[in-house]
């Protein structure tokens, strides 16, 4: 379903300008909001329906298969670490769905420069960072030179 | 034309660059800063990393994961699975090197935030199947990119990367890349002593099922650009099984996900008239792959087949039946959530066409073919393997290094590591940037130079399509159809139709032979010639003109292989009607290819395939 914005909402922070992973959520120069300039190139993923802070995008399924009348509505809520979702069938029908989205605050997870530098050693051996430990078993699994063959199985 | 004037060269300079910021590319950013303490690590991306990729809309399910903690699988058992799964040919040593990696890749994940779900009786990971479990993924991606933003040095988003640059001093060597910015088009000379290439694998290089406004929802992200493969041939590294397209089962219109209905909803699928159809097609199966037929579980091609033929012999539409699995209300919450998780488009699709899979039997399709990596495929470049145990023909220097020296590559760059999904694609980063590392450490003071010829040559040719739009535009009044260029996308659907047409897409029922691939060739040799008369008319269609490039070379690609190996091998894929059935004598090997940057020409050749044996 491509997307759409609806005019009186956006205030064109351009916040879908900058996320859209197809580049496809550009500023009108006339109106000063957003709008979907190709939307045979949506794969309605929704990064631009999350992102936006005035939930003025919305997605109206493609022309082409989907029937009018539905709506799939999200809301992303990163402070509360969830997503909830609408779902409006075209006869009126709704179902309502709310998932975690992360249990760590945003901005916590550690550089890597941060853990203990890896020994010399460390370098040519096969483990990787934060192995063995992170395997959560006692070492890394290995076969030994030969244990591949050529031929049918 | 003011913005042609204001365009400015910006060099960045670094140990490590990687470029495509998705699964693998944070995966190989991350890792390149844990043993590159004082490396520059440059990760470079068309779109931002918070949302790129194939994983831009989340997941509800990691598909790679081992449980060796609680001695569910081992790194051998994954092996054997993805190599029944392919008929027989994966690079073994790295699928194995994945395997016995990721799963410290996946608890990484759970500790960063990702939300994982488990089973309330054993505490474990909740599993979807053997080797799938299940997770709450909407902010899958955001989370794994604040890793990789925390690891790089720098992180540049909204650059497409065209080409890879070679050093002046030493041949087949990388030292760099270029690209341009799509917001405010400068050109950019990435110079590195290391490139792990981590782009996408290709969408829209066949004809998709909806031609309309529905062409964007593929099954694969439209963004995915073959830029993975596109890179790498053009530098002149060797490729390896591209012919192995992937053609994907999938709820209808929306190419929603079967994984969860199939393993953990116990949904199954029936023809029309409810009839069981698959055992129907065994014999003919069989004619066509022997033994294959009868392994277990049965391969993701051969599944395809039977219900290709079901539906030839007009007994469609497949449903899948779900009224019973969804009496269950948790079971129905999953399957709700699986779509909004994933795939949005197919909760859209239901919802407007009033499919409630409580009360009606969705149906069922196969999609057009894609080429990738990660999924149950396995296209892409030839790289070397693991040191401690990869056969000599597989190894010639540090691991996932391509034959091109300082090349590197995971995710769906990487050929013959089929089943790695999202959790083996950022192992498969971590596994290039850790050698990438080792790598530029050994290089010393001999290091690549990039030829001011080669990128100003490049910088011309990048933004030529701009040029050819402005000046042919001021000839014909208005609209869109000029004699002296071509659109992205008039090229785009030009292409499609061919691959579709002439390399088995869905209007040849998947079929092709030597004359279809031989006309096809000769057509895609006139599309390619003709991409030099392509016209953007901005910066945005500036980059559909270079995806669009790296589309079409990847698909001469698809095309040399797939006329290559002259036997059936993936039923179900495609059919190569004059070579009808899988040809273990002759074609138990890898096919692959380089490409002749010179002469236009591709080499073909052999390669021998290694078993754990078992």
């Amino acid at each position: 379903m491509p997307t759409f914005v609806y005019m009186t909402r956006c205030d064109g922070c351009g916040h879908c300008v900058d996320i859209c992973p197809s580049d496809i959520m550009h500023i009108d120069t006339t109106y000063r909001r957003a709008y979907n300039i190709e939307p045979n190139m949506c794969w309605e993923c929704y990064s631009c329906v999350k992102a936006c802070p005035q939930n003025a995008i919305d997605a109206r399924g493609y022309a082409d298969f989907a029937p009018l009348g539905h709506s799939v509505r999200a809301l992303r809520e990163e402070a509360k670490g969830t997503i909830s979702w609408k779902i409006k069938f075209r006869d009126g029908r709704e179902k309502n769905f709310v998932s975690p989205i992360r249990t760590t605050p945003w901005g916590s997870i550690k550089s890597p420069a941060e853990y203990a530098a890896p020994n010399s050693e460390a370098f040519k051996a096969q483990e990787l960072a934060h192995e063995p430990e992170a395997l959560k078993i006692e070492r890394l699994p290995a076969l030994t030179p030969g244990k591949l063959k050529q031929g049918l199985i | 034309m003011g913005l042609f004037n204001r365009r400015k060269t910006v060099f960045v300079d670094s140990d490590i660059l990687v470029i495509g910021g998705g699964m693998s590319g944070c995966g190989a950013t991350y890792e390149s800063r844990y043993w590159g303490r004082d490396l520059k690590i440059v990760c470079v991306e068309k779109a931002n990393i918070e949302r790129s990729g194939a994983v831009a809309q989340g997941l509800y399910a990691i598909n790679c994961y081992m449980g060796m903690q609680w001695n569910e699988n081992q790194p051998e058992d994954h092996v054997r699975y993805a190599r029944n799964d392919l008929m027989g040919l994966v690079r073994e040593d790295l699928g194995y090197d994945i395997a016995r990696h990721v799963d410290s890749t996946v608890h990484k994940f759970e500790e960063w935030g990702l939300p994982m779900m488990r089973d309330p009786k054993t505490g474990r990971y909740q599993r979807e199947g053997k080797w799938q479990i299940m997770i709450h993924g909407e902010s899958y991606k955001p989370i794994v990119a604040e890793a990789a933003r925390k690891a790089a040095t720098e992180v540049y988003n909204r650059i497409m990367v065209t080409h890879l640059l070679m050093d002046k001093t030493k041949a087949n060597r990388v030292a760099g890349a270029v690209g341009f910015n799509v917001r405010n088009g400068n050109f950019y000379v990435f110079r590195a002593k290391a490139v792990i290439v981590c782009a996408g694998g290709a969408s829209h290089i066949f004809k998709p099922r909806a031609v309309g406004e529905g062409m964007g929802r593929t099954w694969y992200a439209p963004w995915s650009s073959a830029s993975a493969y596109a890179l790498p041939i053009l530098a002149g590294a060797k490729m390896t099984q591209m012919e192995n397209r992937i053609v994907l089962t999938r709820f209808k219109d929306g190419y929603g996900p079967v994984g969860a209905y199939f393993l953990h909803l116990k949904t199954y699928t029936q023809n029309a008239y409810g009839e069981d159809y698959e055992p129907k097609w065994y014999e003919s199966l069989k004619a066509i792959v022997g033994d294959y037929v009868d392994r277990h579980p049965v391969p993701t091609c051969l599944r395809n087949h039977a219900l290709l033929e079901e539906v030839k012999a007009g007994r469609g539409p497949i449903r899948m039946v779900t009224k019973e699995a969804f009496q269950d209300p948790h079971k129905e919450t999953v399957g709700w959530e699986n779509f909004l998780g994933m795939t949005i488009g197919q909760a859209v699709v239901w919802a407007s066409q009033n499919i409630d899979p409580k009360h009606v039997n969705p149906e069922l399709t196969t999609s057009e073919p894609y080429v990738m990596g990660s999924h149950a495929t396995c296209s892409g470049a030839w790289a070397s393997g693991p040191s401690d145990y990869a056969p000599a023909e597989y190894q010639w220097g540090y691991n996932r290094m391509m034959t091109v020296a300082g090349l590197f590559g995971a995710g769906d760059t990487i050929g013959g590591t089929a089943h790695k999904f999202s959790s083996g694609s950022f192992t498969e980063g971590r596994i290039a940037g850790k050698a990438a590392v080792n790598y530029v450490n050994d290089l010393g003071r001999e290091q690549p130079q990039v030829s001011e010829t080669e990128y100003e040559d490049l910088r011309k040719l990048v933004f030529q399509p701009l040029e050819t739009y402005e000046v042919g535009r001021n000839e014909i009044v208005a609209g869109t159809v000029s004699p002296s260029y071509i659109l992205p996308i008039h090229g785009l659907q030009r292409l499609e139709k061919i691959m579709d047409e002439y390399v088995g897409g869905i209007s040849a029922h998947y079929t092709t032979n030597e004359p279809l691939l031989t006309r096809g060739l000769e057509l895609l040799g006139m599309l390619k010639e003709d991409l030099a008369f392509l016209g953007a008319e901005d910066l945005h269609q500036l980059q559909r003109a270079w995806e669009l490039h790296h589309r079409v070379l990847a698909s001469e690609a698809v095309t040399h292989h797939t006329m290559f190996r002259t036997e059936t091998r993936w039923p179900g894929y495609y059919y190569r009607a004059d070579h009808a059935k899988l040809d273990d004598a002759n074609w138990h090997c890898f096919t692959l290819s380089r490409y002749d940057l010179q002469s236009g020409k591709w080499e073909m050749e052999k390669a021998p395939v290694y078993h754990i044996i078992d």
